[in-house]
């Protein structure tokens, strides 16, 4: 267990390394993706599987795509079909490529050793989570939901691109 | 906790939110500056996570629930201001906002 930590973290952070020194935003993108799923993978031995999934699905799968379409929308242009040639040549992605091998070789491991669910002592499920989510932290979910409905509104107040300006 | 010190989390999480905090402060393109802030609420979910796992408790997983819907709501309204700043200014430097009027 403490070998595959070890590895993760490495890849957490050399990925997160590579993230902030990319000049490119896309192949930035690439290597924080990989670093979230080595933070994933460090959850799951962490015991907390529910955590785990949350950051593959919310963080790598919706809020990683949401930077990816904002790039896609700032690059619409002539130059922007030559970027992408330029992106799809293997430098750009065989190092993400490769450190998301390392995971999912660590994974297939942990899957291999008989109970796919972490074994450890202070494993929390998520039905304990979702009981104290909803019992003591009840009000902190509402306001949850209200900085998520600001967050809409102000998105949508921000995002809105308005011809003539009326201010 | 399985063998993982609580200590080594820590310093994972901590060495990935001193990371965040050089991209936030050595980039200025302003869709890194997000990156990096993600990064550093990414490090600090980890910690919150690692410290629950070390007593059994659910309260670190419920905090990072919360961090990951202020993360949510950030981003959103942080991707929509890069959106106008490059409507306005065709540049994704910070510094080009210096300016506040118009």
């Amino acid at each position: 267990m403490t070998v595959l930590f070890y590895v993760a973290a490495t890849v957490a952070v050399f990925a997160t390394a590579m993230t902030i020194s990319r000049l490119n935003a896309i192949h930035a993108l690439l290597y924080f993706i990989v670093s979230l799923f080595a933070v994933a993978m460090i959850f799951f031995l962490l015991g907390a599987p529910f955590i785990a999934a949350l950051e593959v699905i919310v963080y790598a799968g919706a809020i990683m795509v949401l930077f990816v379409f904002v790039v896609m929308l700032l690059n619409l242009g002539r130059e922007a079909e030559e970027q992408e040639r330029h992106w799809l040549q293997p430098g750009a992605w065989l190092g993400p490529v490769g450190l998301a091998a390392v995971l999912l070789l660590e994974l297939g491991y942990v899957l291999a050793q008989g109970s796919g669910a972490p074994a450890t002592a202070g494993a929390v499920s998520p039905r304990e989570v979702g009981r104290v989510l909803l019992g003591p932290y009840l009000l902190g979910v509402e306001l949850a939901s209200m900085l998520l409905l600001a967050g809409l509104v102000g998105a949508y107040h921000l995002g809105r691109r308005d011809k003539d300006a009326a201010r | 906790m399985t063998g993982i010190q609580l200590e080594q989390v820590l310093v994972l999480a901590a060495v990935l939110f001193v990371l965040g905090l050089k991209g936030l402060l050595v980039r200025r393109n302003v869709l890194f500056m997000l990156i990096s802030i993600e990064i550093m609420l990414n490090a600090a979910g980890l910690a919150f996570v690692a410290a629950g796992a070390r007593w059994g408790q659910a309260d670190g997983q419920v905090f990072f629930l919360f961090i990951l819907t202020m993360a949510a709501a950030e981003v959103s309204v942080g991707l929509a201001l890069v959106l106008q700043l490059h409507q306005q200014f065709k540049t994704l430097d910070a510094d080009a906002a210096a300016e506040l009027r118009d």
